[in-house]
């Protein structure tokens, strides 16, 4: 009997377990079947994040990042958008400038020069920009040679010499690129002072600046520097600033934590602001010497005729000779002795 | 000719890193620079899954569209591969690459950053096939010998494979329909704007 009954209580037992196992077997049995149910889609993590990051067991935390496909954005802009933007900026400006130079000609000292010199730039002011412009001029081309290299010299080069050239390019660029840092600082102290607006500028920048009239005294009056030296001069200090930061991005990769996201921006901005950059210093360049009689002497010799200055900005000569009657100013005019 | 590609079977690999080692040690690569890596995704938590990346030898190479100077060529089995001799050292190919792939010997103060590094698909570089100039500069070229790269044919669960794209795409799906489950081919959709169907 209690045979019997252990026997019943066993089977009773196996059935009970058999019947819990089938209801609550079905669940885990699922899990097994698709142990990817839970796991990390690539195509999901790329539509959420952009970018796929995970852990890795070498020192390089960079190697982290599995996959970046921005890459391809930047790749589109590197190879596409930044050459249409240098190619429009700089070929429309050298355009522009032609067609300026045929309609305008050169600007002329309207009433000759008068033989009489007054000094527009000390020997540190001349200094300061030339060692900004001859740096300039470097790094431009040795920037553009980046971006428009490989499609305008490689191919009548030829591999190897476009290598070793771009190669010296790149080192001439990264090292002289502090010179270029130190002019841009010294000139943003220089001249800040004489580059806040005034309401001269706003005369002058309605009159766009005498240079689309070929009448007689269209000129309109500036002080030291007109509106549209002022805008150069912001445009050199602020775009040459981004220039710098996003530059020694570029030559430090990565340092403090940046990630090629990041790197890839600098890029961007160097690019945009460089040719832009260009662009600009092409129309300096032009109005400052075959642009303007009279005006490449300023910071050739540092004097100028007083006629020219007379005509381009009277307000500065005014603050200059009240300078010269001040028996303790220096004294700026000076006259040719006579023959 | 074979369009050349790796696969990572990610539902096998258990993160040994054999591959990498072995691909250090085929191409007697230095210290610091890792032409292969082991990225693990949700570490510790449930889907865990680790992919063995390296160069994809990509179609349409990103790399080679950006380089300043054109160092980048295809070889007829769509494998990229790159020209020490012509590299800047720009850094611009780890920019455009999405796998993270370019490696460079120095850390890149003031951009020295010194001659590209990458992964050959064990298929060396533009000098003669098997010479000691090849190897010291690109490492071993096991393709002319008739050989796949080493961390594949290294691989202790066959989690990671390399060879003819078609080939290794076949022997994925017969996985995917054997055991019933993948995580799909890594990266593919970025490299070669095709993805395994499973």
């Amino acid at each position: 009997m209690a045979r019997l009954s252990a026997a019943i209580r066993t089977i009773a037992g196996v059935l009970a377990f058999c019947c819990v196992m089938a209801f609550a077997a079905p669940a885990p049995t699922l899990a097994q079947d698709n142990p990817n149910a839970s796991a990390v889609k690539e195509q999901q993590l790329l539509n959420q994040l952009k970018v796929i990051q995970g852990r890795g067991t070498i020192p390089d935390a960079k190697s982290y990042v599995l996959e970046h496909p921005a890459g391809r954005d930047w790749r589109y802009f590197h190879t596409v958008t930044l050459k249409w933007i240098g190619g429009v900026s700089i070929l429309g400006m050298l355009a522009l400038l032609i067609l300026f130079y045929l309609w305008r000609g050169r600007i002329p000292i309207e009433e000759g020069r008068s033989g009489r010199k007054i000094t527009r730039f000390t020997g540190f002011e001349r200094f300061v920009h030339w060692l900004t412009a001859s740096t300039f001029v470097i790094l431009g081309i040795t920037g553009l040679n980046i971006t428009f290299g490989r499609a305008l010299i490689l191919p009548w080069l030829g591999p190897n010499a476009f290598s070793a050239w771009s190669e010296w390019a790149k080192y001439s660029h990264n090292y002289l690129s502090f010179a270029f840092t130190l002019g841009v600082v010294l000139m943003f102290l220089m001249w800040i002072g004489q580059n806040f607006p005034t309401a001269a500028d706003v005369e002058w920048l309605k009159r766009g600046g005498g240079m689309f009239t070929k009448k007689h005294g269209g000129h309109p009056p500036a002080y030291k520097f007109n509106a549209g030296q002022k805008l150069l001069y912001w445009f050199v200090v602020l775009g040459g600033g981004a220039m710098m930061v996003t530059g020694y991005v570029l030559m430090f990769p990565f340092y403090g934590g940046l990630t090629v996201g990041n790197m890839e921006l600098a890029e961007i901005f160097h690019g945009i602001v460089g040719v832009v950059f260009v662009a600009m210093i092409l129309a300096h360049i032009y109005i400052g010497t075959l642009g303007m009689e009279g005006a490449f002497e300023s910071m050739g010799e540092g004097t100028v005729d007083v006629n020219w200055a007379k005509e381009h900005h009277p307000l500065w000569v005014d603050e200059a000779l009240a300078e010269q009657r001040d028996p303790k100013g220096p004294g700026l005019v000076t006259s040719t002795p006579a023959e | 000719m074979a369009r050349m590609k790796f696969l990572c079977d990610a539902d096998r690999c258990i993160e040994c890193n054999a591959c990498v080692t072995a691909c250090k040690n085929e191409h007697e690569i230095p210290w610091g620079i890792n032409r292969r890596r082991v990225v693990t995704l949700n570490d510790g938590k449930p889907g865990e899954r680790s992919v063995s990346m390296a160069c994809m030898h990509c179609t349409d190479a990103p790399c080679a569209a950006v380089c300043p100077v054109n160092c980048f060529y295809t070889t007829a089995d769509a494998v990229v591969l790159h020209s020490k001799d012509l590299c800047i050292g720009c850094g611009y190919c780890f920019y455009a690459c999405p796998f993270g792939a370019p490696q460079y010997p120095k850390v890149g103060n003031f951009g020295s950053r010194g001659k590209m590094d990458k992964c050959t698909f064990c298929a060396g570089g533009p000098e003669a096939d098997g010479s000691k100039e090849e190897y010291e500069k690109y490492g071993a070229n096991r393709l002319a010998e008739g050989k796949l790269p080493l961390c594949a044919e290294m691989c202790s669960t066959k989690s990671l494979l390399a060879g003819d794209g078609d080939v290794i795409a076949q022997i994925y799906k017969e996985r995917v329909s054997r055991r019933g489950y993948g995580s799909g081919a890594w990266g593919w959709q970025t490299a070669y704007h095709e993805t395994i169907a499973t």
